[in-house]
């Protein structure tokens, strides 16, 4: 590619002949060791623009959580006229529909579900859509549906897996938006085309022939985005030609994925160094102020507090809070020892400064000791004064990932541009559990899930012996919890594909098979209990084990006590070795989460009292989390519990989540900085992958839930498993289940 | 002491906790030395068992950890020797000065506060690093009796910092009588930032 007249100034010259956005990130930014200093306050506009959304957040909240939808419209990329919150105001334009905060009709996904969220909020949607979608076209969770076999459905039905993206889209797929920026739209589909003649040779199998159906939507896909561009008055064939024009592209490749995907996850990925390197070759050439660089980033950022999706309540109780993880990371190292803290980086954090906390999008740190000290407490302080944001460990990450990842969900990672997943929900390891018990028979439902296994009869529960059923029940499990997703991820590229992303994301892409655990801190105590204290079943009057008598005392989880970490070490790597054992989708890298979500109040519900003393439909504790009041020895001992994890097991993610008191951390802001500073440093540098970090304490969060009218409320935001929520915008159940979760109140 | 703000009153019982020795204590603390690089002796009252705390820092010290005491100073006797041979093992010394009126601190406290100041004296005397503490309660000083506070604390060389924590209503709940400060507000981040005019610290 000859050289063009928008990247006058810019160096290297190998990302100029291919696509190649982290050399030329590597090759122009400006690693940045200074402090906050610099930062400019919110411009009128932006006051204005903020106030208004505020005003439109409370409408929607006032009106049950949904401000407008649209039922007559099938959501392209071109299929809205332009929308906006203040013309005047907005320096980055595009929202999904023609209204702000209006929620677009989006059935390939589902027709059912489509029209169940419509009516769930009091709107009709139209009799030719739900028509077209259910006799005439196929929709992803039809065909899912008729491809389950019996025995998926019962498994499903009983919850033991659970949450699986079959009634929603499965998301995580970033898309590299930065590509648009940097090579306009024109360029990059000239390399589809290339990647698309290079598949005309060879065997037409199965792969190829889908392949090259997937390219080819790929290319039309560019095409609407240029589309849908004009309808904002933007010519983005070319690259951006300014820090304005670079953001407004990058928004542009983001606004088409949120337009035609309703994924869970729909996140921005890793654009702070990139945005940078733009906004500092303006500030050098004098054409942008310092003010005006602030406010590009504070106006990006408010389109992503404004993503909204049509969700159904069954949704909703899995993820509470109408989060869409837009997430966005920031920081980091680089390979070659430069860390990629850019003035951006700081700019980004400081949106929450300018406008107040906020759940999304979801601002992630990637940590690292080697970060320069100053971001480290300027962040530390926007956690204690905002709880908005978490961090993650790029000293595990970067060595799997490269220096060019993207948080693609609430924690877990993807390469940029040259990855996708297969996002898998969860496997309820806890009802696992319970099963080898019992034989394959559900504690709640007593229908005979698995096939028919031995049960245990002994009146105590011996270790060895459940220790090995509960191995048999896990290799039924991994097979058809693996089988399960197949027929989800096939269908979802055939019904569902998302064509704008994976425009954005190398032909010859890496894909990654996302499997995730849940209740595992209370399959870890459980086992404890059997082994270290006499664990009794109590069996109902057809010999199943409905309740457990526990004598003595057992070590949990949450502890820093090998007895029961060691427990929990072997729990993680058994089961992704299972996992790793079966077949996947087009021959994806299985992998492993512990990282529940808020779905732990929901598969809380489907689970029956368990050997730990938990009771029945009690909240399993969420990601990685050592059970409620299992941590007796304060922050520091849980977390070196958690720290033992290895993430080479569990690459999708271990999410753990904290509330600490704010006098915990010290008795100024200063000590308050300095000890999350160090907090985080020792933590990350034993291994552990994620941490969401709360400063408040539990008064405040009982106060918020009883008076949600307070101002002061009304942006009240909180960190639970790997996202943010207004504190408000939880169920009543939810709120309480935040609240039974311990504030350290001591380190 | 009995201090009518006590949020912690669940560790008042001189019989109570948990035994365990030196050894066992510094063994936990190698676990966590990446968190933090210093051990602190905090109560309860740790001057009630100086010889432990004595053992203990001493141990501490060998494998190189900071140590401080954090007291009241209530049991401070100046011809006490275990008292003085504990405090040689002390880095800092982090001492709470509940009122400068011994007459106020005993109706605070339940004990007069002679040897308390006695005890501050001599540790800056000694050039002792010093971290000195006050509760802010609203209505339990005056502003003169705030100034005087502020000048002793300025009048020992060796104070490295000195803290206003605002008296907070968290510990309400934990006592198990009727609690003594009834009706009293927390204080603010203002009624702070005054006393600290003030006192002049």
């Amino acid at each position: 590619m000859a050289d063009k007249a928008q990247w006058q100034g810019f160096s290297g010259s190998v990302w100029k002949n291919e696509i190649d956005v982290r050399q030329f990130i590597q090759d122009n930014y400006t690693p940045y060791d200074g402090d906050e200093s610099f930062l400019c306050g919110p411009t009128t506009a932006t006051k204005r623009l903020w106030g208004k959304l505020s005003d439109l957040q409370k409408e929607e909240r006032a009106r049950g959580g949904v401000l407008d939808m649209d039922t007559e419209v099938v959501s392209t990329m071109t299929s809205h006229a332009a929308g906006y919150l203040s013309k005047a105001d907005e320096q980055i334009v595009g929202l999904q529909t023609d209204k702000p905060l209006k929620r677009a009709f989006m059935p390939f996904g589902g027709i059912k579900t489509a029209c169940q969220a419509c009516r769930s909020y009091g709107y009709e949607p139209s009799g030719v859509l739900e028509k077209i979608f259910t006799e005439y076209r196929t929709t992803h969770n039809q065909a899912v549906f008729d491809t389950y076999t019996p025995e998926m459905r019962l498994a499903r039905h009983n919850k033991i897996i659970t949450g699986l993206p079959d009634t929603y889209g499965r998301g995580r797929i970033v898309g590299d938006y930065r590509r648009v920026a940097l090579y306009g739209i024109d360029f990059l589909i000239e390399q589809k085309k290339r990647d698309l003649r290079g598949l005309e040779r060879g065997t037409p199998n199965d792969e190829r022939i889908r392949l090259r159906q997937e390219v080819a939507m790929q290319i039309r896909a560019l095409g609407e985005m240029k589309k849908m561009a004009k309808i904002y008055g933007f010519d983005i064939s070319y690259p951006a030609g300014n820090a304005k024009e670079a953001v407004q592209w990058l928004y542009f490749g983001y606004l088409a994925a949120i337009k035609t995907q309703n994924g869970a996850a729909m996140s921005v990925g890793r654009v702070s160094a990139f945005i940078d390197i733009y906004v500092t070759r303006d500030l050098e050439r004098g054409t942008l102020t310092e003010s005006e660089a602030q406010e590009l980033i504070d106006h990006f950022v408010l389109k992503c507090r404004m993503v909204k999706f049509a969700r159904i309540p069954s949704y909703n109780e899995l993820f509470s809070g109408d989060p869409v993880w837009a997430t966005l990371s920031v920081a980091g190292m680089g390979s070659d020892g430069r860390h990629m803290v850019t003035k951006t980086d700081f700019r980004f954090l400081h949106t929450l400064e300018n406008m107040g906390p906020s759940p999304e999008p979801n601002l992630t740190v990637l940590y690292s000791r080697r970060l320069p000290e100053k971001f480290k407490k300027y962040a530390a302080k926007i956690s204690v004064d905002t709880s908005s944001i978490q961090y993650e460990n790029d000293g595990v990450m970067r060595p799997v990932w490269g220096d060019d990842y993207s948080i693609c969900c609430c924690v877990s990672a993807t390469q940029t541009g040259k990855e996708m997943q297969f996002f898998g929900a969860r496997a309820n390891l806890a009802k696992c559990l319970l099963y080898a018990i019992n034989g394959g028979v559900d504690e709640r439902t007593k229908q005979q899930v698995s096939p028919l296994f031995e049960r245990v009869t002994s009146d105590v529960l011996d270790f060895d012996e459940a220790l090995g059923k509960f191995e048999q029940m896990m290799d039924w499990l991994a097979g058809l919890y693996v089988n399960t997703l197949n027929v989800i991820h096939y269908m979802h590229d055939r019904y569902n594909y998302e064509a704008a992303q994976m425009a954005l994301i190398d032909t010859d892409l890496k894909r990654t098979f996302a499997t995730g655990i849940a209740g595992f801190s209370h399959v870890v105590d459980s086992l404890s209990a059997i082994k270290y204290a006499r664990v009794r079943p109590i069996r109902d009057e057809n010999g199943i084990a409905v309740d457990y008598g526990i004598d003595g005392e057992f070590p949990r989880y949450g502890n820093n006590d090998d007895r029961a970490d060691d427990i929990a070490r072997w729990v993680l790597k058994t089961f992704i070795g299972k996992i790793r054992r079966y077949a996947t989708y087009r021959g994806a890298e299985p992998t492993t989460s512990i990282l529940t979500i808020t779905s732990n109040v929901v598969y809380g519900k489907a689970t029956g009292n368990l050997p730990d003393g938990r009771r029945e439909g009690e909240p399993l504790s969420p990601g990685a989390n050592p059970s409620y009041g299992a941590e007796k020895h304060g922050l520091i001992a849980s977390l070196c519990s958690v720290a033992k994890l290895k993430y080479s097991y569990a690459l999708d993610g271990i999410s753990n989540t904290q509330t600490i008191s704010p006098s915990a951390l010290g008795n100024s802001d200063n000590e308050r900085k300095d000890n999350l500073v160090a907090l985080l440093d020792a933590y990350f540098k034993r291994g552990a992958h994620h941490l969401n970090v709360n400063v408040f304490g539990v008064d405040k969060l009982k106060d918020a839930m009883e008076h949600p009218e307070k101002e002061e409320y009304s942006n009240f935001t909180i960190r639970v498993s790997g996202y943010a929520v207004k504190f408000i915008a939880l169920t009543r159940e939810q709120q309480l289940d935040v609240i039974a979760r311990s504030a350290h109140t001591v380190l | 002491m009995r201090c009518l703000y006590c949020h912690n009153p669940d560790s008042r019982e001189l019989c109570g906790g948990k035994k365990t020795s030196a050894e066992a204590l510094i063994a936990q603390a190698e676990e966590y030395r990446d968190f933090c690089g210093g051990i602190t002796a905090s109560g309860g009252e740790p001057m009630l068992q100086p010889e432990f705390v004595r053992e203990l820092f001493a141990l501490a010290k060998k494998r190189g950890f900071n140590t401080a005491l954090d007291t009241s100073a209530q049991p401070y006797d100046p011809r006490d020797d275990k008292i003085a041979a504990m405090l040689e093992t002390c880095d800092l010394v982090i001492l709470d000065i509940k009122h400068i009126d011994p007459v106020k601190h005993k109706s605070l406290t339940g004990y007069g506060n002679d040897n308390i100041l006695e005890f501050a004296k001599a540790l800056a005397e000694n050039g002792k690093p010093l971290w000195i503490r006050h509760v802010l309660v609203p209505g339990y000083e005056s502003d003169d009796e705030l100034r005087r506070l502020g000048e002793f604390i300025r009048g020992l060389k060796s104070v490295k910092k000195a803290e206003i924590l605002p008296y907070h209503t968290l510990g309400r709940h934990k006592w198990k009588s009727p609690y003594p400060l009834e009706g009293v507000r927390a204080a603010t981040g203002d009624d702070v930032e005054r006393a600290r005019k003030i006192m002049k610290i």
